[in-house]
C-alpha cells in the first residue's frame, strides 16, 4: 500500500488553482522529488500533506487513512522549511529535542536521540550552541536533525538546499541520499533545481501550473522529457516544430533522424546538445557560431542557423570552434526525442 | 475570543449602558432631544474645544520630548539605565491628584519656581501641558523604545550601504517599522489627555475644564445625571472615532518585523552627537520627572517641627488622621498591592486571550473587536465606577460589597495596555515558526506556550508592569468602589488632601511617597526579571 496517496487534490487561491486535481502516490522508503518553477504549486503540495492548508477538493491519505480533519500535530509527518525556521530562543539541542518533547519522550531518551542525530548530521556536540551563531549549512543540518528526531513516517523537505552554496549543496545531496537510504525514510522533497532533484530522488515529479507534467525516474525524465515544457525546464532549448514520418522528422533545420518507434505526425522535436554534432561548413545545416560558454568538462556552443531557432551544441574543449566561425551541423538520432504535442 | 467578549459585555458595556440609560430614559422613553440641547450650550462647547486642543498640544509636546528618550533607552547603553527606566515610569502610576499637587508645589504660588525666579505657571495652560508630559513620558519611552530596542540595526546598515545617509536610512527603514508603535503611543497619550481628570481638576482652576472634569462636576456636584449622560456619550463617540481611525492606519502598517534580542542592539554612546543626545535626555528627565517627584518627597518630610518622619509615623495610627479612616492609612498600601495583583492577573488573562485571538483570526469583526478593546481607556472612569455600583448589586451578578469589584474595574483599564503591547509583538512572530512547531507535534495550545510565549515574554512582562501600575494608580472608578475600611493608596491620598490641615496634607505627601516607592520597587523587580531571562539565554 502506498504510504502517501493524493486523490484529485485541488487548491484555489482566488481564481488561480495552485493545485489542479493532483494525483500522486509515494511508496514506503521511496524518495520522491517534486520539481517545478516557482509558482507551480510545489510548496502548496507539501502544506496540504502537512495539514497546514486545507484542500478545496480531493483527499489526502497517509497509510490508507483519510487525513481530512486530522490536525497538523497529529499527522506524524515531518517538514523541513525552506528557510529552516529554527526556534530563535532555543539552542541547537533545544531545537532538535522539540519534537521529542512534544511526543512525550523522557529526558534521558531525548538527550540520547539529540546526541545521535547531531552525530548523524555531522554536528557532534553542538547542543549548547545558539541558533544565531550557526552558518547556513549548519542551520540546514540542525533543521534536518529536528525534522528527523520524532521519526516521522513521511519527511517533507521544502527547497532543502536552496540557500546553500554550490559545493556544499552537491556534497549535502549525496549525504542526504545516503542518510535516507540507511534510515529507510520516506521522503517527499520539492525543489526548483533539477540537479538537486536528480541526485536525490528515486522518482521525479515535474509540476507546471498546479498540474503534474511528468513523473518518472530521473533517468526516464532526463532521457525522454514528455513535453516541451519539461524539456525547456530541464534546460534543453533545442526544440523545433516537426512533421515526423517514419525514421525522420522534417523541420526548419532540415531532416532530423528520430529513434525507432517514435510517434508520428505533427510534433515538437528535441535534440539534446550532445546530439548536435559539428562538421565542416560544407556538411549538413550551415550555422554561424554566436558564442561559447565554458562548462568545465565541455563547452556549450551557441549556433545560429540560417533559418529557424538557435541551436546549442556540446563539444569538447579541444574541438570547440571560434566565435564567428562557419560550421555545418548533423544530428544524431540517439539524442533526439519526439515530444508530446500537448506541452 | 468568547472569554474577553463576555468579560467586556458584563463588566464594561452593561454598567456604562445602564448609567447612560439612567440619564436619558425618562418613564421608559429615550429622550434623545436632550443631546442637541446640551451640545448647543456655549459653556459645553467651550469645554469640548478646550478638551480637544489641549489633548492635541499635550500629545505633540509629549512626542517631541519623549521620542529622543525612546531612542536613548533603546539604543544607548549607559550605567543606571534600568533604574532610570523604572524612575520615568513612576509618574505614570501616581494618582492624578498627587501629580496635580506636585506640580502646584513646583509651579504654583510659593512653589519652587516662584521662590527661585518668581515664575508662576499654575494659572496658565502650560502647567497642564507639562503635567501631561510628566505623566505620559513613560508611555512613549516604553511603547516606542520597547519595539525600537528589538529592531535589527542591520536593516538600517543595509540601507546605509545602499547609499542612504544616516537620516535617510532612519526615515526610510526604522521610522516605518516604528510607525505602528509611535501611532499606538500617540493614541494612548491623546486618550489619556483627552480624558484627563485629576490634573486638570487641580491645575485648571475655574478657567479650564475637560469633558471628564465636567462629567464629574455634573454627576457629583450638580447631581445633573442627564447632562452627565450626554457628555459621557459625547466622550464615548469622540473616543470611538479616534479609535476607528487609529485601527485603520495602524493595521495597514503593521508588518512582520524581524525582532532581535534588545541586549545586542544597545551600544555605548559614540561621538559628540550621541553624547549630547544622552545628556539632553538626562537633563529633561531631571527637570521634568525628578523635580516634581523630589518636591513631593521633600514636602513629605517637611513637618511643622522641621524635617522628620512625623507624617510617616502618623500614618500607622487611625486616630492621627482625625477620623478620616476606620483603619490606619498604612493599611491602604497592602490593600492596593493585593487589588493590583489580582487586577493584573485578570488583565493579563483577558488581554492575552484577546491579543492571541486577534493574531490568529482576521476579518472585519475582529478589527471591530480590536478597536472595542481600547474603549475603556476613553470612557470616563467616573461613569464606570458609578455604573458598577448601580448594576452589579443584584442577581444574577450580585457583587455588592465584594472586594473583587475593585480589581475588576482596575483590570478593565489594564486590558487595553496588555492588548496594545502584546499585539504588535505577537503579529511580528513569523507564522511559519508556529507551523514548524505544529508539524513537530505541538497542539495549538502547546504552540502558544512553546513558540509565542518565549518570544513575547518580554512584551508580556512589560504589559504586566503597565497593568499593575495603572491598577495601582487607578482613581476615578476605585473611589466609588473601595469600601471605607479598605481604601487603596490613591483613594486614601485623595481623602487626606480633601481635609484641611497641615497634618493631613503632610500625610498625603507621605502616602504618595510610599506609593511612588512601591511602584518604583515593583518596576525595578520587573526590569530585573527581564534582564535575568535575557542573560540566561545568551
Amino acid at each position: 500500500m502506498a504510504l502517501l496517496r493524493l486523490e484529485g487534490v485541488t487548491v484555489r487561491f482566488g481564481a488561480r488553482a495552485a493545485l489542479d486535481s493532483v494525483d500522486l502516490e509515494i511508496a514506503e522508503h521511496e524518495i520522491v522529488c517534486v520539481l517545478g518553477p516557482s509558482g507551480s504549486g510545489k510548496s502548496t503540495l507539501l502544506r496540504i500533506v502537512a495539514g497546514l492548508q486545507a484542500a478545496d477538493a480531493g483527499r489526502v491519505l497517509l497509510a490508507g487513512a483519510d487525513q481530512a480533519g486530522v490536525p497538523v500535530h497529529r499527522r506524524g509527518v515531518g517538514l523541513m522549511f525552506q528557510d529552516h525556521q529554527l526556534f530563535p530562543q532555543r539552542d541547537v539541542g533545544g531545537n532538535v529535542a522539540f519534537g521529542l518533547r512534544m511526543h512525550g519522550s523522557g529526558r534521558t531518551e531525548q538527550a540520547r536521540r539529540v546526541d545521535e542525530l547531531l552525530e548523524l548530521v555531522g554536528l557532534p556536540a553542538a547542543q549548547r550552541r545558539a541558533v544565531a551563531s550557526l552558518s547556513g549549512g549548519e542551520q540546514q543540518r540542525v533543521a534536518l536533525a529536528r525534522a528527523l528526531a520524532p521519526e516521522p513516517r513521511l519527511l517533507m523537505l521544502d527547497e532543502p538546499l536552496g540557500q546553500l552554496d554550490r559545493g556544499l549543496r552537491e556534497r549535502l545531496v549525496v549525504e542526504l541520499r545516503g542518510l535516507f537510504g540507511r534510515l529507510g525514510t520516506t521522503v517527499l522533497a520539492v525543489t526548483h533545481d533539477q540537479g538537486e532533484a536528480f541526485a536525490l530522488a528515486d522518482r521525479v515529479v515535474v509540476m507546471r501550473d498546479g498540474r503534474i507534467a511528468q513523473a518518472g525516474t530521473p533517468l526516464e525524465v532526463w532521457e525522454r522529457p514528455a513535453s516541451e515544457f519539461v524539456a525547456r525546464f530541464l534546460g534543453f532549448d533545442n526544440v523545433v516544430a516537426a512533421t515526423v514520418c517514419g525514421g525522420a522528422a522534417d523541420t526548419v533545420w532540415g531532416k532530423i533522424p528520430v529513434p525507432e518507434g517514435s510517434p508520428q505526425g505533427e510534433r515538437k522535436v528535441l535534440v539534446r546538445p550532445a546530439g548536435v554534432r559539428l562538421a565542416d561548413a560544407s556538411d549538413g545545416l550551415p550555422c554561424t557560431v554566436e558564442g561559447r560558454t565554458f562548462r568545465g568538462n565541455h563547452v556549450a556552443v551557441q549556433l545560429r542557423p540560417c533559418d529557424g531557432p538557435r541551436l546549442e551544441a556540446e563539444c569538447s574543449l579541444r574541438d570547440a570552434p571560434e566565435e564567428g566561425a562557419q560550421v555545418g551541423v548533423v544530428f544524431a538520432a540517439a539524442d533526439v526525442v519526439v515530444l508530446d504535442p500537448a506541452g | 475570543m468568547a472569554g474577553p467578549v463576555a468579560f467586556f459585555a458584563v463588566f464594561f458595556a452593561y454598567p456604562v449602558v445602564a448609567i447612560v440609560g439612567r440619564g436619558l430614559e425618562i418613564d421608559g422613553v429615550w429622550q434623545f432631544g436632550r443631546i442637541s440641547e446640551v451640545l448647543g450650550r456655549p459653556d459645553i462647547q467651550r469645554v469640548l474645544w478646550f478638551t480637544i486642543w489641549q489633548a492635541l498640544a499635550s500629545t505633540a509636546l509629549t512626542l517631541l520630548i519623549a521620542l529622543p528618550g525612546a531612542y536613548v533607552f533603546a539604543r544607548l547603553a549607559f550605567p543606571g539605565k534600568r533604574l532610570l527606566r523604572a524612575v520615568v515610569t513612576v509618574p505614570f502610576v501616581l494618582p492624578t491628584v498627587v501629580v496635580g499637587t506636585a506640580f502646584l508645589a513646583l509651579l504654583g504660588r510659593g512653589g519652587l519656581l516662584d521662590e527661585l525666579w518668581g515664575v508662576r505657571l499654575d494659572t496658565t495652560v502650560w502647567a497642564i501641558l507639562l503635567a501631561h508630559v510628566f505623566f505620559n513620558y513613560a508611555v512613549v519611552v516604553r511603547i516606542v523604545g520597547g519595539l525600537w530596542s528589538q529592531l535589527d540595526p542591520r536593516q538600517e546598515e543595509a540601507a546605509r550601504v545602499l547609499g542612504a545617509g544616516r537620516f535617510a536610512a532612519w526615515r526610510r527603514v526604522t521610522l516605518p517599522a516604528l510607525a505602528p508603535a509611535v501611532a499606538a503611543a500617540a493614541l494612548m497619550v491623546f486618550l489619556f489627555t483627552f480624558t484627563s481628570f485629576g490634573v486638570v481638576q487641580i491645575l485648571g482652576g475655574p478657567t479650564f475644564a475637560t469633558l471628564e472634569v465636567e462629567i464629574y462636576r455634573q454627576t457629583a456636584q450638580l447631581l445633573d445625571l442627564r447632562t452627565a449622560a450626554v457628555l459621557t456619550l459625547l466622550q464615548f463617540a469622540a473616543v470611538g472615532a479616534i479609535l476607528a481611525v487609529h485601527a485603520r492606519t495602524v493595521r495597514r502598517r503593521e508588518t512582520a518585523l524581524k525582532l532581535v534580542d534588545p541586549a545586542r542592539t544597545a551600544r555605548r554612546p559614540r561621538g559628540p552627537g550621541q553624547w549630547a543626545l544622552l545628556g539632553g535626555v538626562l537633563a529633561t528627565i531631571l527637570v521634568l520627572v525628578l523635580a516634581p517627584l523630589g518636591v513631593l518627597v521633600e514636602r513629605s518630610f517637611d513637618g511643622p517641627g522641621g524635617y522628620g518622619f512625623g507624617y510617616y509615623r502618623a500614618l500607622a495610627s487611625s486616630d492621627a488622621s482625625g477620623g478620616v479612616f476606620l483603619v490606619p492609612p498604612i493599611d491602604a498600601v497592602w490593600n492596593s498591592l493585593r487589588y493590583a495583583l489580582v487586577a493584573t492577573a485578570i488583565a493579563l488573562a483577558v488581554g492575552g486571550l484577546a491579543a492571541t485571538a486577534l493574531t490568529r483570526k482576521a476579518g472585519r469583526l475582529v478589527r471591530g473587536f480590536d478597536a472595542l478593546l481600547m474603549l475603556p481607556l476613553g470612557v470616563s472612569a467616573v461613569t464606570v465606577g458609578f455604573g458598577f455600583l448601580i448594576t452589579l448589586d443584584r442577581p444574577p451578578l450580585d457583587l455588592r460589597g465584594s472586594w473583587i469589584l475593585v480589581p475588576l474595574a482596575q483590570a478593565l483599564v489594564g486590558v487595553p495596555f496588555v492588548v496594545r503591547i502584546m499585539l504588535p509583538v505577537l503579529r511580528a512572530v513569523d507564522e511559519r515558526l508556529r507551523e514548524a512547531a505544529a508539524v513537530l507535534g505541538a497542539s495549538p495550545l502547546r504552540v502558544w506556550r512553546e513558540v509565542d510565549l518565549p518570544l513575547v515574554r518580554r512584551a508580556l512582562l512589560i504589559a504586566a508592569g503597565f497593568a499593575f501600575a495603572v491598577s495601582l494608580g487607578e482613581f476615578g472608578a476605585t473611589v466609588f468602589l473601595a469600601r471605607p475600611d479598605n481604601p487603596t493608596l490613591p483613594v486614601a491620598v485623595a481623602r487626606l488632601l480633601g481635609r484641611p490641615g497641615e497634618l493631613n496634607y503632610g500625610q498625603a505627601m507621605a502616602l504618595s511617597t510610599i506609593l511612588m516607592v512601591v511602584c518604583a520597587a515593583a518596576l525595578l523587580v520587573l526590569e530585573r526579571i527581564r534582564a535575568d531571562r535575557n542573560s540566561g539565554e545568551f
